[in-house]
């Protein structure tokens, strides 16, 4: 065992990058149902996002291009989504495990010929001076630009939910449709726009996937991330701040595995590679105990249909 | 004309349509990766076709791509069998049991599973000695590091690629003596996320050198974007990721054998055997060493598998002991196939590799 061999610099700097495609569905989603909406597509949203995006960045040769189209893509899949459960009144559950499985299907489908092809590289930030310092470098000036645009978005729906009238609105819509309906707000408006920013982050995450961290495509290359992402958004009581921690938690734990394994530690590896789901039990088990706290986090209004004429 | 005539020209026209499909010899392939990935399944899916070319209308040929090892791979077997497959190759170690379970319900079906070890009247074996092209990269990577960390991927811990670390440390630590394997298990065959996560901590942690036994191309990928890592492609030649970082490569050649089976099966002529070739036989080839290494660094590793061809010298010669220091091989011995402590069966680090082999 030789644990020195760790660098907790680079160890931090790598769980930065493996973190960032979650945490960009992850805040996506959390918009999502604090406006009393619970999409459980992510999955399929995140791919849909990987291909589309793989496809215009090997297309077009330039990655921001296949960003955009990332984004697009995961947002035109939530809006059938959006479709189905706001103007048809569809089981949200259901619709949205419907979403993933299309998702996949459909991604499959479109990334047939382009597996094994090799994208255009991302753009990363290389200062000069600054990127080379020693510690602060390599973890905060040196990485993709995905990783700080992941940031930056959370920073920005914090601000957003916290301080500006729009967040307000999507809060109360997302607390009592039935009041924010009599106040005179659009709710299925709002929930719309609300889905398909959902779906637009998810589709970032899927390319921060097929583009930058692996970066490659293959055939539900998402393996689950989607799903990680939905329970760090409970794991995280739908604060903003807190999805980051989860999803460098998870992160964190993924690579740290890896880190564990090739310094020769003998820890099997299953334990800590099931430590982050039994940290979300752990969690749910102790948000649900206490009832009047979880009460206060989760958006009230989360999962149910609404109409206007009720 | 009237209907019963229809119908009956119909039902003629039916079993000489059926009459004429039978005698094509219906060829199984089942593959744990996409035809896709660049590596191992790509080279089963060249072997498929190759025996459509060699065979062209007298073969109809069926794979299904990226099942899973285990009980589901059952249910692809059964089908393929069902829709009267002759031979049926299952190309993954962890076909093993599931093979052999449908291989006893289709008695008629010929049955050839990859890397295995379990034959039966209608199941043979086959794998090629990849350790031979293993000892090639061991030998290249000894004299290329710099840091003396070599990096490993391991799929899942099964004799064969416990052989290939074996045989790549035997060989690098031949040639430079400070030479330390740093192994990480990624527990798949196909994963390009989890092998690119593993190639980015082994680089990390000081590898410049990445060795992988998964089969995809993430972490070719990997070492490109970090710079000064050399790789070497796995399965199949991975040329796209060369001079730098893929130096070389071990390349996976089933086309003759496929060709060979089928065509004792259409003979009748086929048994049940047990195929284990290498390096001689041309079932694995050594990709071309690329420019990045330096010429008499290429020359040494081309006589060593020239050596390693010709039979003139054997991958694990002795004097070698296991992990724990007992002795294994006495100096001048050979490992033999199978048996204790056989290739075969091999579970055991070599002296001088860190870690443990994980259950």
């Amino acid at each position: 065992m030789d644990l020195s061999s760790i660098s907790p610099t680079l160890l931090v700097a790598s769980l930065m990058v493996a973190a960032t495609p979650i945490l960009l569905a992850a805040i996506g989603e959390l918009v999502v149902e604090k406006s009393g909406v619970l999409n459980l597509g992510v999955e399929g949203m995140m791919i849909i996002g990987a291909i589309a995006g793989f496809a215009a960045a090997v297309g077009t040769g330039s990655p921001i291009i296949g960003f955009i189209c990332a984004a697009l893509g995961g947002a035109a899949l939530s809006l059938v989504f959006a479709l189905l459960t706001q103007f048809f009144l569809s089981n949200q559950v259901a619709t949205g495990l419907a979403l993933t499985l299309f998702g996949l299907g459909l991604s499959a489908l479109m990334g047939q010929s382009y597996i094994g092809i090799k994208p255009p590289a991302s753009v990363k930030l290389d200062l000069p001076v600054i990127s080379d310092l020693p510690i602060l470098g390599p973890v905060l000036f040196s990485h993709d630009i995905t990783v700080y645009a992941a940031l930056a978005l959370v920073a920005g729906v914090w601000w957003f939910l916290k301080y500006t009238r729009g967040g307000l609105i999507l809060r109360a819509v997302g607390e009592s449709h039935d009041a924010a309906h009599a106040l005179g707000y659009k709710v299925v408006k709002v929930r719309i726009m609300a889905i398909m920013f959902g779906g637009a982050c998810a589709g970032l995450g899927g390319a921060a996937l097929s583009l930058v961290r692996v970066p490659q495509w293959t055939e539900g290359m998402t393996a689950g991330a989607g799903w990680i992402a939905l329970a760090i958004v409970v794991f995280a009581s739908w604060k903003p701040a807190r999805v980051l921690l989860g999803a460098y938690l998870f992160g964190g734990v993924a690579v740290l595995q890896l880190n564990l394994q090739a310094a020769g530690v003998s820890i099997p590896v299953e334990y800590l590679s099931m430590s982050p789901y039994l940290i979300t039990i752990i969690v749910l088990v102790v948000m649900s105990a206490h009832r009047n706290k979880a009460a206060l986090n989760a958006p009230a209004a989360l999962g149910r249909a609404f109409h206007a004429s009720r | 004309m009237n209907i019963k005539t229809i119908l009956a020209s119909a039902a003629l026209a039916m079993t000489a349509a059926t009459g004429a499909l039978a005698e094509k010899t219906k060829v199984g392939f089942v593959y744990v990766g996409p035809v896709g990935d660049g590596g191992w399944t790509y080279e089963h899916e060249q072997g498929r076709k190759a025996v459509v070319e060699a065979f062209g209308d007298k073969v109809e040929t069926m794979y299904v791509e990226s099942v899973p090892e285990g009980p589901d791979s059952e249910r692809v077997m059964t089908d393929m069998a069902l829709k009267g497959a002759d031979l049926i190759f299952t190309t993954s170690f962890g076909y093993m049991d599931p093979t052999i379970n449908v291989a006893a319900k289709f008695p008629n079906v010929k049955f050839e599973h990859a890397t295995g070890y379990k034959q039966a009247d209608n199941v043979s074996v086959y794998s090629a000695r990849f350790y031979e092209g293993r000892a090639v990269q061991g030998h290249i990577a000894g004299h290329m590091t710099k840091s003396n960390i070599i990096g490993y991927i391991g799929s899942f811990p099964i004799p064969e690629v416990i052989r290939g670390i074996n045989s790549a440390y035997i060989h690098a630590k031949k040639v430079n003596p400070d030479v330390q394997f740093k192994i990480v298990w990624a527990y798949t065959w196909f994963d390009p996320t989890k092998e690119a996560d593993a190639a980015k901590v082994l680089i990390e942690q000081g590898a410049d050198v990445v060795l992988q036994h998964t089969d995809s191309t993430a972490p070719q990928a990997a070492a490109q974007a970090a710079g000064n890592v050399i790789t070497f492609g796995q399965a199949s030649d991975m040329a796209a990721y060369g001079p730098m970082p893929r130096v070389s490569s071990i390349i996976d050649n089933w086309a003759p054998y496929y060709i060979a089976r089928t065509q004792a099966v259409m003979d009748g002529t086929w048994t049940s055997t047990s195929t284990w070739d290498g390096i001689g036989a041309g079932m694995v080839g050594i990709g071309e060493i690329s420019s990045a290494v330096p010429a008499d660094v290429k020359a040494s590793a081309e006589a060593l598998r020239d050596s390693l061809a010709d039979g003139s010298y054997h991958a694990f010669t002795g004097p070698l002991n296991k992990q724990d220091g007992s002795a294994w091989l006495a100096a001048g011995e050979t490992a033999s196939d199978y048996g204790d402590d056989g290739l075969a069966g091999m579970n055991f680090y070599v002296e001088g590799i860190e870690g443990d082999v994980p259950n």
